[in-house]
């Protein structure tokens, strides 16, 4: 066996161990406060607990099969949040076809091209060449009806659900001196930091929250929440460098550019559910949301991680 | 042997399809799936309705349950014949009163006989217009008077005219949900129109207040 796969075992094994603990609690909480259910805070804590169930295995399986494995995983993924986004944007019948293109041409093409390695293409696939594609496809279609809109709204979806999420994958082919074959736990860091932190933000705030940062979009986020969130998270990135290329301090530095960009992920994606109307962007597991209400840190925090990782410390 | 297992895969191939395309959700909202024989009605705009519905029920519902389907469509090309007839097992009727040999309803009435439970589209086509319904025909009239001991629920099928408008070969995915509502039954002495309104009114109660997003914005 491998150091990677020990550490990464090591790690899944420290994630399973706080998951059981996690699970156990919640069970107690129900059983004793609202044994029918009727406790939204519990049923919500136990649907992300879930939820993280979910994303542990499949991430642990994806990590197993290597690669490919992985890209195929983020591909879905995307393709879920994809799904998600445009059933809330503006779209006229007209828009068929560049939906189409834009699920089934772009988005595979995306990930194709991380696997190949292509950086100068992968980077500039969707903020160029979709950017300028796409509104063609629409605009010969004859209907001028809302097409700003339309087709900022289908950019916007794609930036978030395609393009950001790929940079997770994308962390596979940096090559750092020193830590080669080891990738795979760059992405393990990213995640585990990012959804800690937003379990944590959600538990400091449920415990002590008094000061919402921003009443008007999310009145669940707290400035208790926020700081205590952050930082708690932050310290447990800092005592997972053994896992990273990272010293202690980089650790750290790291950990707390991931969880604010997600913490300001979660903000701007309570803002767009707001501005539609919606509670939750989809219906993953009946009532529970959707793929972007659990990976909305993730997507913001990725390319910051990516590019600040592949500048300092990738040879390519 | 080999047709019907066939025909088996063939039907786990289209619903693993519907549910990767559309994510589609089922709302049990004033009817439980409970395995009663019942009349399923729902509203009709593209020719993947009753997939989306037949994907939602249960297995041990979904059996049981069969659309009434034109002929004139279904029996089209082999390959059609094959997914209508071995798939869905759908009651095949004939829609065009001049030439047709057998009467829809009795064909109808047969298969409720037989104890299965089916799906219909009161509407009669394919709704390609802005209205939500469009009036029903009078047949959900004629089985509930002929059959007024089977429950009819109403069943909103959200979404999927954008996923697969008409002419559109390349399906787009987008989340889908299909509502099922309470039943109704023709009440003693009710008369054709009163029943038709009231069950057009229990459907389209079902459709979501914000029903297209593309609309709203639009405003």
């Amino acid at each position: 066996m491998t150091d990677t796969h020990a550490d990464f075992l090591t790690l899944l094994a420290g994630i399973i161990g706080v998951l059981i603990v996690a699970s156990g609690i919640g069970y107690v909480l129900k059983q004793r406060v609202a044994p029918d259910g009727s406790n939204a805070t519990i049923e919500n804590l136990n649907a992300r607990i879930i939820a993280w169930w979910g994303m542990t295995a499949f991430l642990a399986v994806a990590f197993l099969a290597g690669r490919g494995g992985v890209i195929a995983l983020f591909a879905f993924t995307s393709f879920a949040a994809l799904r998600e986004f445009v059933t809330l944007t503006t779209r006229r019948a007209s828009d068929h076809w560049a939906i189409a293109c834009a699920f089934f041409v772009i988005l595979p093409l995306q990930y194709w091209l991380i696997w190949y390695e292509w950086y100068g293409m992968w980077s500039l696939l969707i903020p160029v060449y979709a950017f300028l594609i796409l509104p063609i496809i629409a605009v010969l279609q004859g209907d001028s009806r809302n097409f700003l809109v339309r087709i900022s709204q289908m950019q916007w979806a794609l930036m978030i659900c395609v393009f950001c999420a790929s940079h997770v994958p994308a962390l596979l082919f940096l090559e750092i001196p020193g830590f080669e074959a080891r990738n795979v736990l760059l992405i393990a860091f990213l995640i585990v930091v990012v959804q800690l932190s937003d379990v944590l933000q959600y538990t400091w705030g449920k415990l002590f929250g008094r000061h919402p940062v921003a009443p008007s979009l999310s009145p669940s986020k707290t400035w208790e929440g926020l700081i205590g969130g952050v930082a708690s998270a932050t310290l447990i990135g800092t005592a997972l460098f053994w896992i990273t290329p990272f010293t202690p301090l980089q650790a750290a530095g790291m950990s707390l550019v991931i969880t604010l960009a997600g913490f300001f992920g979660g903000l701007v994606m309570s803002a767009i559910k707001r501005d539609r109307g919606v509670k939750d962007w989809g219906h993953m597991i009946a009532g529970h949301g959707g793929f972007i209400d659990r990976l909305d840190s993730v997507v913001f925090s990725a390319p910051l991680f990516f590019h600040l990782t592949r500048y300092y410390w990738s040879l390519t | 042997m080999t047709r019907d297992i066939l025909a088996r895969l063939t039907g786990s191939a289209i619903t693993t399809f519907a549910r990767l395309i559309t994510a589609v959700r089922a709302i049990w909202d004033g009817s439980d799936p409970e395995p009663v024989q019942r009349v399923y009605f729902a509203n009709h705009t593209s020719n993947g309705d009753f997939i989306l519905i037949w994907t939602v029920l249960p297995p041990n519902l979904r059996r049981r349950t069969r659309p009434v389907a034109g002929a004139d469509y279904w029996l089209k090309s082999p390959l059609k014949t094959f997914i209508g007839r071995d798939v869905f097992n759908a009651v095949l009727i004939d829609r065009d009163t001049e030439t047709r040999t057998q009467d829809p309803i009795k064909l109808i009435l047969d298969g409720l006989d037989a104890g299965a439970s089916l799906i219909l589209f009161p509407e009669g086509t394919r709704n390609t217009t802005d209205k939500p319904l469009l009036p029903f025909k009078s047949g959900l009239y004629n089985i509930s008077d002929a059959r007024p001991e089977v429950d009819l629920v109403p069943v909103w099928i959200d979404n999927l005219n954008d996923v697969m408008p008409k002419g559109k070969l390349v399906p787009i995915p987008l989340l889908c949900t299909v509502t099922f509502g309470a039943p109704i039954r023709v009440e003693p002495g009710e008369d054709r129109k009163d029943f038709l309104n009231r069950a057009e009114t229990a459907l389209q109660a079902l459709a979501p207040a914000d029903d297209s997003p593309a609309e709203k914005a639009t405003a």
